[in-house]
């Protein structure tokens, strides 16, 4: 059934379409909207059977959920920045006890300084957690991903994270598709864990486990990860039978069959992306584009198969490994390792920071001459920066450097202290 | 004045159990077929307090769910010396999470019960001091305030034992631990104000909030029985000395538990909805040195540099609880 | 566990695979030790034994135990000075358990429902002569047919009971009793002469075909000493004031009777001769703390209106009056004279100094050794005559019934062992069940349950018995105070504390046992055991 609706909303409808068992939220921005829709839905007795716990944190909403799962409940939860880091701990958890709960990120960018807006550190953040980490570049795929997700996750019997872009994918209203009961009951059978603590079969989950079997343990996430690689596309090509569309997979590609540049990224900024190439194709530009859906487990084959034909790459990502550079950058130069392509790249959309096309034709244009850096820090205000340096060269208390950047930019023009 | 009646032995309801009781007055563990929740072989130190006192508590939870019970188990000495792998100790289903979300993964398991249409399969949560009044006490109030259906079991052994004894917010005043010395002109831990998580666990008002010890086994059953018998979120701290961090001998476990509580150090109560209703009094009440004087925690505070301003601000401390809450039998009238 | 985790999921209770036992040093063992009543027992009863079953309420069985080793429990219960209540630990708790008090009530219940003891066992064909019908005759009597021995005792008087019957008033021991006890003792086949006088006992033996006696002769010759008098004083000693009281004729004493000594004699005399309307003064030369007599006796008597002189000594007795010295203790505690007299009127004066045993059916028997007009026996209570055998009074001892029963079995036991050419040989004593072995935790608060006494006046004018009995409630109180030192009550308390579960319960009756596999050697079964019953033991490497 087709529906304008924001992009949380319609999430928190896929989610309840899942029959979740044990919802358990703390609030954070961006987000709240889903889990707000969730609670209501589950008050009203529309999400019936479901228990809807408001929690004192993101640490309890992961522990809540790692409780519900282990007793074989289907569990859900959803964060966001600042709460993905404050329950890190409990995310590893899950993913090492092999608890399959699924968790929306609204991907939102970790301070300080404080920052509400949308960039990718916090689920990279939890790159090595354990969890699977899926990327939607709609508010359909969103959706879609979240119900493809549930099965996955209880396939394998490992979590999940459906990462979607704060804000401009949570809080857009768009147009979707959104599925009816009948047919996601078809695609997602009801929840048959692994393990249960049950008094009628009475197990110990998570012992302690010391080097005679820790990496044992560890290596088996990681093959199950590599499952994960063939899972996903199978999963995807069911769920197209069963909804009629394409969603989901490992990774998608546009226009990059005669492409000799690439420019490879997640997310909702794919959209923007496309609209570029498009017009620069029409341009004449021999400019492709791969959306890498699957984070987690890195589809390295599948990459550097899309890749091969092409004779340079760029990434653009929205985050960052301070001291050394793009994240995602450094999973595709390994997936093309010994090709000899040529790799760059762009470290865009921090914080919220725009991304506008304008910046994006200049960029990619750079790209085709090879003409960047090994990193690109796009619409970087250097002056700013410069001057921020020039200052702690010469005094060593030089005040906080945010507040001296939006001064110099004459955004605060009041003098402090 | 009449003479007690013939159940009268003698030795009371004071031991575990008597050839001399009918079954149904006997406690859990005189019985041979008690659950044993924690079984042999597990690896607690010799006389350890937390082994005891877990397969009381548990034993007891099992037998008032009849055995539907799954627990969730906070890290430290329990959960390591109950399941490294590839042996485990438990009886009953058990997780273990993580050190500070116990509370919150019970709540998971009532919530999936509760969802699942499985009344009768009833939630306890359990960690140490360490897991409950320090890293899990956020969790912990969250249950406690959404009055969700767990029993949390605090097993108190009064310090991070598993990492080596250092201080946790439940040390006493003066101790030694790893991480408060006996050194300078204040040696031990500090004279903070406390953190009484009972009474902290009353001010949300949640339906039950018990303290027990290991030396008292009846009560302890009483309490966990009468725990599991009601409904939203219930706790119950348990006094578990720990030879290994607080030196004393392997023997002396339940004495320096029975200590505790008879010297005022450690008061014995319950109470519902915020309010306490019953008090497990004094019985031959010594002075906080008896009690201090056999561990190695208090040496300092005695013998050639004795600090007895120190003690006599412990005994200040346990003359206060006695005082409010009434541990002594009332005298005269 | 197919199909589960690998490694962070586990089977429940695999843990067993772990035989923690070898961590041990120090091993628990359960033993009995020996508890400190049993110990000071002078008539060897297994009092923890008895108290047992009566705990329990199968008072027959507490029964059956406690005459094992005595066949008097009623007359026990009323005369034994119970020096098992001295020992009693739980007196460092609140006060001693009753014992005695259980034992008098087990003895009543006997008689009320008429237990009979066990028949002997098979004959064994010996014949042993017991010669006098005491305590320690009976209680010989008793054991030699318990073995299978066919017994006959020689008793010089006419009744049975000896110095139960002529040494102790009936106020405290009513008659009734002992005769229901003594006839129990018949009642096995024991064959009882009375005023059978034994004048020669090698010739008695030989003429009769007996194999072995025992000789149990009372002190009943009431010892003298000088007192000047007057013709007219009416001097006599207490064993015949006691003695007569049992016949038709009353003694004359008069109204103002003077009791001379500070012995249970001298009180037994005085509260005797209170009852029959006479007003006593008992007379003696130490004050009441070095007094021989025990202390509640005197207590009694003072409450009952009798009179002490304590440090006095009679100068001279003359009719209607004796004259009294004060005495003051010297520093080393002995009554030295002060010079300073006192005139008391007296129509009699009784001696209370002791007595002597007749030692004259010994003449002629070879072997003997006397000293001091006692018979010198070995350990195994033989005199230096092969075959004879001797107890009670009659040999260097405390002169308690209690210690008189004692003797009759010890000495039982060694005929029986001599008979058969062999030896008796004790079964080594436990180790003592101390106070310090006991966790007195674990025992309710229970003060000693108290006897009723008789009303003040009755006691003063009428021989009926001063101290009551304990009902079948507070009997059964009083047996559930007995902290069964030094053996297992089956508390489940070793069962209960051991964390590592290693303690095995066998079931009623059949205690517990240790599972080494698993223990770890804390030790908190043996300090926890409220009993002491359980000892730590260094591990052999």
């Amino acid at each position: 059934m087709l529906k304008q609706t924001e992009g949380s909303k319609a999430v928190a409808e896929a989610i309840a379409l899942c029959r979740p068992e044990v919802i358990c939220a703390y609030p954070i921005s961006p987000q709240t909207h889903i889990v707000e829709a969730l609670g209501e839905m589950v008050k009203s007795g529309n999400l019936t059977p479901c228990e809807f716990i408001n929690v004192e944190s993101e640490f309890a909403a992961m522990s809540v959920a790692i409780g519900a799962s282990a007793a074989g409940a289907r569990a859900y939860t959803a964060t966001a920045s600042q709460g993905l880091l404050f329950m890190a701990e409990a995310v590893y958890n899950a993913s090492g006890l092999g608890l399959p709960i699924v968790m929306t990120v609204a991907n939102r960018a970790i301070g300080a300084p404080i920052n509400i807006w949308n960039d990718h550190s916090d689920s990279l953040s939890q790159r090595d957690s354990g969890w699977m980490q899926l990327f939607a570049e709609t508010n359909q795929e969103a959706l879609d991903l979240h119900i493809q997700a549930f099965r996955l996750a209880e396939e394998l019997s490992m979590p999940i994270m459906v990462c979607m872009d704060g804000f401009i994918l949570t809080h857009a209203f768009e147009r979707v598709d959104m599925p009816t009961q009948q047919q996601v009951d078809d695609y997602l059978p009801p929840f048959e864990p692994r393990q249960v603590l049950d008094p009628a079969e009475p197990v110990s989950i998570g012992a302690m486990v010391g080097p005679e079997a820790f990496m044992e343990v560890r290596y088996l996430a990681h093959a199950k990860q590599m499952q994960a690689l063939e899972l996903i596309p199978q999963l995807a090509a069911e769920f197209k039978e069963t909804f009629g569309r394409d969603s989901g997979g490992l990774v998608r590609s546009y226009c990059i069959e005669d492409a000799e540049t690439v420019i490879i990224a997640m997310g909702s900024i794919l959209g923007t992306i496309k609209d570029v190439v498009d017009e620069m194709r029409e341009a004449g530009h021999k400019i492709g584009v791969l959306g890498i859906i699957s984070y987690r487990p890195f589809p390295l084959e599948q990459v550097r198969a899309a890749l091969l034909g092409c004779k340079r790459f760029l990434v653009l990502e929205k985050s960052l490994a301070v001291g050394m550079g793009g994240i995602v950058a450094t999973d595709v130069r390994m997936a093309v390792s010994g090709s000899g392509l040529k790799g760059f790249t762009a470290v865009a959309g921090l914080g919220g920071r725009p991304i506008p096309k304008s910046s994006l034709h200049t960029l990619f244009r750079q790209a085709e001459k090879e003409d960047l850096p090994p990193v690109t820090f796009l619409d970087l205000d250097w002056d700013a920066v410069n001057k921020q340096l020039e200052r702690e060269k010469t005094t060593r208390r030089s005040g906080p450097a945010a507040e001296n950047i939006l001064h110099d930019k004459g955004i605060v023009s009041a003098k402090f202290g | 004045m009449g003479f007690q009646a013939v159940k009268f032995y003698q030795t009371g309801t004071f031991t575990v159990g008597n050839r001399l009781l009918a079954p149904d007055e006997r406690s859990l563990q005189s019985v041979e077929t008690r659950s044993n929740s924690i079984n042999s072989g597990h690896r607690a130190c010799q006389g350890c307090g937390e082994a005891l006192g877990a397969r009381y508590a548990i034993d007891a939870a099992m037998a008032e769910s009849n055995n539907q019970l799954i627990a969730a188990n906070a890290t430290g000495c329990l959960e390591v010396f109950s399941t490294p792998y590839p042996e485990s100790s438990w009886q009953v289903p058990w997780i273990h999470s993580l050190f500070g979300n116990a509370a919150a993964v019970a709540t998971g398991i009532a919530a999936a019960m509760k969802v699942k249409g499985r009344p009768e399969v009833r939630v306890v949560a359990q960690g140490g001091d360490g897991g409950t009044t320090d890293i899990g006490f956020g969790c912990l109030s969250g249950m406690f305030e959404r009055n969700d259906d767990v029993l949390y079991i605090c097993y108190d052994n009064e310090g991070y034992m598993n990492t080596g004894v250092q201080r946790s917010s439940a040390t006493p005043p003066a101790a030694r631990t790893a991480t408060t010395m006996p050194v300078g002109p204040e040696p031990g831990n500090v004279f903070g104000q406390g953190k009484n998580v009972p009474e902290i666990a009353m001010a949300h008002g949640i339906p039950y909030v018990a303290t027990a010890t290991v030396a008292d086994l009846r009560d302890l059953e009483y309490k966990v029985r009468k725990a599991m018998k009601m409904h939203g979120a219930r706790y119950i701290h348990i006094f578990v000395p720990c030879p290994l961090g607080w030196g004393t001998a392997s023997h002396d476990t339940i004495r320096m538990a029975r200590m505790a509580k008879e010297s005022g150090t450690f008061p014995v109560f319950e109470a519902e909805y915020g309010e306490v209703t019953g008090v497990l009094k004094i019985r031959h009440k010594i002075p906080v040195e008896e009690y201090m004087k056999p561990q190695r925690r208090f040496a300092h505070l005695f013998g050639k540099n004795a600090h007895p301003e120190t003690v006599a601000r412990i005994q200040a401390i346990a003359d206060r609880n006695i005082r409010k809450y009434g541990l002594l039998e009332d005298e005269g009238n | 566990m197919p199909n589960k985790p690998f490694a962070i999921t586990l089977k429940p209770g695999t843990s067993l695979a772990n035989l923690t036992g070898t961590w041990r040093t120090t091993r628990p063992v359960y033993l009995d030790r020996l508890p400190p009543c049993n110990n000071a027992c002078p008539a060897g009863e297994n009092i923890q034994g008895w108290l047992f079953h009566a705990e329990s309420g199968d008072y027959e069985q507490a029964w059956r135990v406690l005459v094992q080793d005595n066949p008097l429990p009623a007359v026990m219960g009323r005369v034994c000075y119970h020096p098992c209540e001295g020992a009693c630990n739980r007196g460092q708790l609140d006060s001693p358990v009753g014992i005695n008090s259980v034992e008098r009530f087990l003895g009543d219940e006997a008689i009320k429902l008429g237990w009979k003891f066990n028949a002997p066992a098979t004959a064994s064909g010996k014949k042993v002569l017991v010669v006098g019908a005491g305590p320690s005759g009976l209680s010989a009597a008793y054991h030699l047919a318990r073995m299978g021995h066919q017994v006959e005792i020689h008793e010089a008087g006419p009744l049975a009971g000896g110095m139960m019957r002529f040494g102790i008033p009936k106020y405290r021991l009513p008659r009734e009793v002992l005769d229901a006890e003594v006839q129990r003792i018949l009642d096995m086949g024991v064959t009882l002469k009375l005023n059978t006088k034994v004048e020669n006992i090698a010739l008695s033996m030989k003429q009769h075909g007996f194999d072995a006696a025992f000789l149990a002769v009372g002190a009943h010759i009431g010892k003298r000493t000088f007192i000047p008098s007057g013709d007219a004083a009416h001097i006599i000693d207490a064993v015949s004031v006691l003695r007569s009281m049992e016949g038709e004729d009353k003694p004359m004493l008069g109204r103002k009777v003077i009791v001379y000594g500070g012995g249970n004699t001298a009180i037994d005399v005085a509260r005797s001769v209170k009852r029959m309307g006479a007003e006593p003064i008992v007379v003696y030369r130490r004050t009441r703390d070095k007094a021989p007599a025990h202390d509640f006796e005197i207590e009694e008597a003072l409450q009952e209106g009798v009179m002490i002189k304590w440090l006095s000594t009679i100068k001279q007795a003359d009719a209607g009056a004796i004259t009294v010295e004060k005495m003051a203790l010297d520093d080393k505690g002995y009554p030295q004279p002060t010079g300073e007299f006192e005139t008391l009127e007296a129509d009699s004066v009784v001696l209370a100094l002791g007595q002597d045993v007749d030692l004259s059916l010994l003449e002629g028997v070879s072997g003997l050794e006397i000293v001091d007009g006692t018979v010198q026996v070995s350990p195994n209570m033989m005199t230096g005559h092969p075959g004879i055998f001797a107890g009670g009074d009659m040999v260097p001892s405390e002169r308690t019934v209690t210690v008189a029963v004692g003797h009759g079995k010890k000495a039982a036991l060694n005929i029986n062992a001599w008979l058969n050419d062999a030896t008796y040989e004790p079964a080594p004593k436990h180790e003592l069940a101390g106070f310090d072995k006991i966790n007195p935790w674990y025992y309710s608060d229970a003060d000693k349950t108290v006897r009723p006494m008789l009303d003040i006046i009755r006691r003063q004018t009428s021989f009926d018995e001063v101290q009551g009995g304990l009902d079948e409630t507070n009997a059964l109180f009083e047996a559930r105070r007995c902290l069964s030192c030094g053996n297992c009550f089956e508390c489940d308390n070793c069962y209960g504390v051991c964390p590592d579960n290693a303690v095995i319960k066998l079931g009623p009756g059949k205690r517990f046992k240790f599972n080494y596999d698993y223990c770890k050697g804390c030790g908190m079964c043996a300090t926890e055991c409220p009993c002491g019953a359980i000892k730590m033991v260094p591990e052999e490497t």
